[in-house]
């Protein structure tokens, strides 16, 4: 795309110098004719006006980051319809982001992170609390915020390992006798949530 | 310009982020344990009535109630 660039940057010159009464100049261009009334004018006005402001200008200033690393990571884990975790303070969180399991400690770099079906581990002192997360993102924030969403997300004692086999066998046998993209996409998604889940109970 | 990283099999097979997300969900509420699970599907329930409109004017509304289904 960039080698035509100079072919075409030249091709537009001579093309405005020979046929200026047809091709029109580009408005970076400067005018042939100086208007001298302009000029004076724009000069009169020109140093008692501010430049022009940029999106960022409006925006609210950023939370500060701490000079030093803090002590605890403040963790909010929201679902749709609950606040599961609002500010709390922890040590670590355990994350499980698409790209593997993820700790998230104090002064974790930012991030954002795409949720994969997992375990998400909260661990305060010796406190640890383990959710089933179905699928999310995370937002790691350099003030040491953590803002962790999901569309659900279950204690592990709450899911039911039968339901959980019979599951998986009827996916993975849905995805082996799948035909078009969809229905294999369907089946593949059934097989890794339910494997997921089958790992969280016995791991 | 190549298309930059892989794209997941779902995005591949014309799926978006957010059906792939809501299968996801409702797969993880039907392997619950049972008070957990009528109250999740209950939660999920939704009741909408929808009215076409012809010449400025509301037809009659049709009044759906959609449990949620994989």
């Amino acid at each position: 795309m960039l080698r035509q660039g100079s072919r075409l940057l030249s091709r537009s010159v001579t093309a405005a110098s020979s046929k200026s009464a047809t091709a029109r100049a580009f408005s970076t261009e400067l005018p042939s004719t100086i208007d001298s009334t302009f000029v004076e004018s724009w000069k009169k006005v020109a140093p008692n006006m501010d430049p022009p402001q940029t999106p960022s200008s409006f925006m609210k200033p950023r939370p500060s980051t701490a000079s030093s690393i803090p002590t605890k990571l403040t963790v909010n884990f929201v679902l749709p319809y609950a606040s599961e975790l609002s500010e709390k303070e922890v040590d670590m969180v355990i994350i499980p982001a698409t790209t593997g399991q993820m700790g998230v400690l104090p002064g974790h770099v930012p991030t954002i992170a795409e949720l994969k079906p997992g375990i998400m581990s909260v661990h305060e002192g010796t406190d640890i609390k383990k959710y089933f997360v179905s699928s999310g993102f995370a937002f790691l924030h350099a003030n040491s915020v953590a803002d962790i969403i999901a569309v659900e997300a279950v204690p592990l004692e709450n899911i039911d390992a039968g339901q959980v086999q019979k599951g998986l066998a009827e996916f993975t046998q849905k995805l082996a006798s799948a035909t078009t993209d969809l229905e294999k996409a369907e089946a593949q998604i059934g097989v890794e949530v339910h494997s997921a889940m089958n790992a969280a109970l016995s791991g | 310009m190549a298309s930059n990283a892989a794209v997941p099999f779902w995005r591949a097979a014309g799926m978006t982020y957010i059906t792939y997300s809501n299968i996801c969900a409702n797969l993880v509420r039907k392997c619950l344990k049972e008070p957990f699970k009528a109250e999740s599907i209950n939660r999920e329930k939704v009741h909408f009535s929808l009215s076409k409109w012809a010449d400025g004017k509301p037809q009659k509304p049709v009044l759906r109630s959609d449990a949620p289904e994989v």
